[in-house]
């Protein structure tokens, strides 16, 4: 049986370039405005698959990742860089979820594959949270290994992990099943391979075949790889009470801009009578001195 | 029950900043609800580590000593909180927002599927009515923190589950003795009968922590320089005026990432949170992600040679200038004025 490892992934808006045309009227983010990316340290932890895929010949490596239909591009993507296959989940009743209907319905996905080793970004830069990864760890009842750097051995039932910490590194091992999420001080992922562009490029789910004019049936047939599997709530043996928004806990009650509030400022420039009237100032006023 | 719980994290002995800052808002959050405050100790060797606690004003420390519990693992340590949660039944749970608290708080949060928020800028308690329903609830814990980027504040309420649990940067809340004398209830949790072997699946083999070395976030005076610093040597300057001001050199993620100084002195929102009462931006432009860090400082001066950056709106002095020239000045007249 192949050492499966599943890589979770998520598309999201490219929040480290918020520019003003991404700003709406009412002031809130327009999402539609910033493109729709692989999400920065989900790679790092699709590569740390890459490598173990590297030292183990029978090692196969799962994207799942969970959102809207066009999600499908990172599984692509993925592919494009050494990924064996995807899996999307996608259903309305998703929607609203919070870190834990995330995990929940995650870890049900999970449960289906039945991997020997988890991978997952430590955190997604819209989110914010870094907490899925733990949750659907706990949800599966396996151990994690948050902020790993390296894996340093890997072996069907072991493996031997560096941690980067805040102040420090630290070396573990665990048996699988695991989990670990990846930390952006870890290796950046290769890029992607011109066979596997060409391998994968058609690779679709049966959402975006309905919407291409080209018949793709024989193509799907005789190359059954390039079939990315859709699962909604139905193919998940769910709780749906745990899902969604009626399985999240945590309620948004408001969201703001972050505007800067102007403050009236004293203007200076780079004479020495400035300077020395502000000094002059900061010392009267008992700030320095 | 239904009290107000604080995780403390343990470092060789001491208990971590962060947690002390926790405390300190835990004791008032606590006041203003009329419930206690409780402290959960999880490490080996705790004799006298209330020392520490109680001066916060913590009303009961709950201690699991034992040599399965230090160094940090996750399991072993979510399972005690998740044990002492079910039986206490916390009105809120709060963690330091550090690579300890934000790997064990979410464990804890699904093992007890409760709401979890992470990186919180704020606390404050306030009412809510539910939209469908128009259920009221009175003094939720409103939850304060940045997304997306630190492009959004977003305020996150957990109506109906507890803990309301939350993770909060170390250097956000201040911290402040409550009274030195205060004493109050010390707990023994009974490690052995809660854990087996199964929490221990992960193995430590090597762990290097360094001692904290640099610290800028008790400084009364940073001076923080940005890219527009422009090199290691004009930062030499910025290191002379704060050592002769008695402060500390603080700098922005383009500083940092361009190699002029250590990531220890970044200060932001994936850095450290200042509040001094006097912050020098150098070279800094003001992204949203910085000013995170730095906005309540007392006393703001940016000197930037661009008169529209971003971070001169929340300056109460503006220097339109290059930093190379400005700084020797300052240095020049602090030395002549002064003894
Ligand atoms: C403004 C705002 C604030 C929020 N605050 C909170 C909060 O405080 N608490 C809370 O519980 N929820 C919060 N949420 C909801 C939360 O963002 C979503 O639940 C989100 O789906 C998962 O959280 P994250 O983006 O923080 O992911 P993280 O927990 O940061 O993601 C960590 C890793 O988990 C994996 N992963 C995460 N999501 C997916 C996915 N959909 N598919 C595949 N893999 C995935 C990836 O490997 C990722 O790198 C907030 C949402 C918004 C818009
Ligand atoms: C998720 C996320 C987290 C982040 N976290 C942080 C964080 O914690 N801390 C942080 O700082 N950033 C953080 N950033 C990065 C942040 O967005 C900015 O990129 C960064 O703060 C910019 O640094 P800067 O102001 O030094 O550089 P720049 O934006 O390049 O600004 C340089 C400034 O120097 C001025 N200048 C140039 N030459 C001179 C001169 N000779 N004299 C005077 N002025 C001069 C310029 O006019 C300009 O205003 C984060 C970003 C993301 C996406």
């Amino acid at each position: 049986m192949s050492f499966k490892i599943v890589v979770l992934a998520k598309q999201v808006p490219d929040t480290r370039n918020v520019g003003k045309d991404a700003m709406k009227a009412d002031g809130t983010v327009n999402r539609s405005a910033l493109p729709a990316i692989f999400n920065p340290e989900d790679l790092h932890a699709l590569e740390q698959a890459l490598r173990i895929k590297d030292r183990m010949e029978d090692a196969e490596i799962i994207i799942l990742t969970m959102g809207p239909p066009r999600a499908a591009e990172i599984i692509r993507e993925a592919m494009y860089r050494g990924a064996d296959s995807g899996y999307l989940l996608t259903d309305r009743k998703f929607a609203g979820s919070d870190t834990l209907a995330t995990s929940y319905a995650i870890s049900l996905a999970v449960k289906n594959i039945k991997p020997h080793l988890i991978i997952a970004g430590r955190q997604a830069i819209d989110g914010d949270t870094a907490q899925v990864g733990p949750q659907v760890a706990e949800k599966l009842n396996i151990p994690q290994v948050t902020y790993c750097e390296e894996v340093l051995d890997v072996s069907d039932d072991e493996l031997t992990i560096k941690r980067r910490l805040e102040r420090g590194v630290e070396t573990v091992k665990c048996k699988t099943p695991l989990l670990i999420t990846v930390h952006s001080s870890a290796p950046a992922c290769r890029p992607r391979h011109a066979k596997l562009l060409m391998k994968f490029k058609h690779a679709r789910t049966v959402s975006e075949l309905q919407e291409e004019t080209k018949d793709y049936t024989e193509m799907m047939t005789n190359k059954p790889y390039l079939r990315i599997e859709e699962w909604s709530v139905a193919d998940l043996d769910a709780d749906t009470e745990f899902l969604g928004l009626s399985g999240s806990p945590t309620k948004v009650k408001k969201i703001e801009n972050v505007v800067l509030a102007k403050k009236d400022s004293v203007e200076l420039t780079t004479d020495d009578k400035d300077i020395d009237y502000l000094m002059k100032e900061l010392i009267d006023s008992h700030v320095i001195g | 029950m239904n009290n107000i719980f604080v995780y403390c994290e343990i470092e060789d002995g001491h208990v971590a900043e962060v947690s002390l800052e926790l405390l300190t808002k835990g004791r008032k959050l606590a006041n203003e609800i009329d419930r206690k405050l409780e402290a959960v100790v999880i490490g080996h060797n705790l004799t006298g580590i209330e020392k520490q606690i109680f001066p916060f004003g913590v009303d009961v420390i709950h201690v699991a000593d034992n040599s399965r519990l230090y160094p940090f693992l996750t399991l072993p340590h979510a399972e005690i909180v998740v044990n002492l949660f079910n039986e206490e039944q916390p009105e809120i749970a709060l963690f330091g927002a550090t690579s300890v608290g934000r790997d064990l708080a979410p464990r804890v949060a699904s093992a007890l599927k409760c709401g979890l928020t992470a990186d919180c800028t704020s606390l404050m308690f306030g009412d809510h009515t539910e939209n469908k329903t128009g259920k009221e609830y009175k003094n939720l814990l409103y939850q304060i923190r940045p997304a997306f980027g630190g492009n959004i504040i977003a305020t996150i309420i957990n109506p109906d589950t507890r803990p309301q649990m939350a993770t909060v940067r170390e250097g956000v809340m201040k911290k402040e003795v409550f009274s030195a004398t205060h004493k109050g209830e010390i707990k023994h949790v009974n490690v052995d009968t809660i854990l087996n072997e199964g929490h221990m699946a992960v193995q430590i083999v090597e762990r290097h922590i360094e001692k904290q070395k640099i610290n800028i976030k008790g400084a009364p005076i940073i001076i923080s320089g940005g890219y527009g610093v422009g090199s290691k040597e004009t930062f030499d300057l910025l290191f002379e005026l704060a050592e002769l001001l008695g402060g500390e050199v603080g700098a922005s993620r383009a500083a940092v990432d361009a190699g002029f100084v250590d990531h220890a002195r970044q200060v932001g929102q994936t850095g450290i949170t200042v509040r001094p009462k006097l912050y020098i931006a150098c070279g800094i432009s003001g992204a949203v992600q910085h000013t995170a860090g730095m906005n309540e400082s007392a006393k703001i001066i940016s000197i930037n040679n661009d008169p529209k950056a971003p971070i001169n709106q929340i300056a109460d002095y503006v220097i339109n200038g290059n930093v190379a020239d400005v700084i020797p000045k300052m240095i020049k007249f602090y030395k002549h004025n002064t003894k």
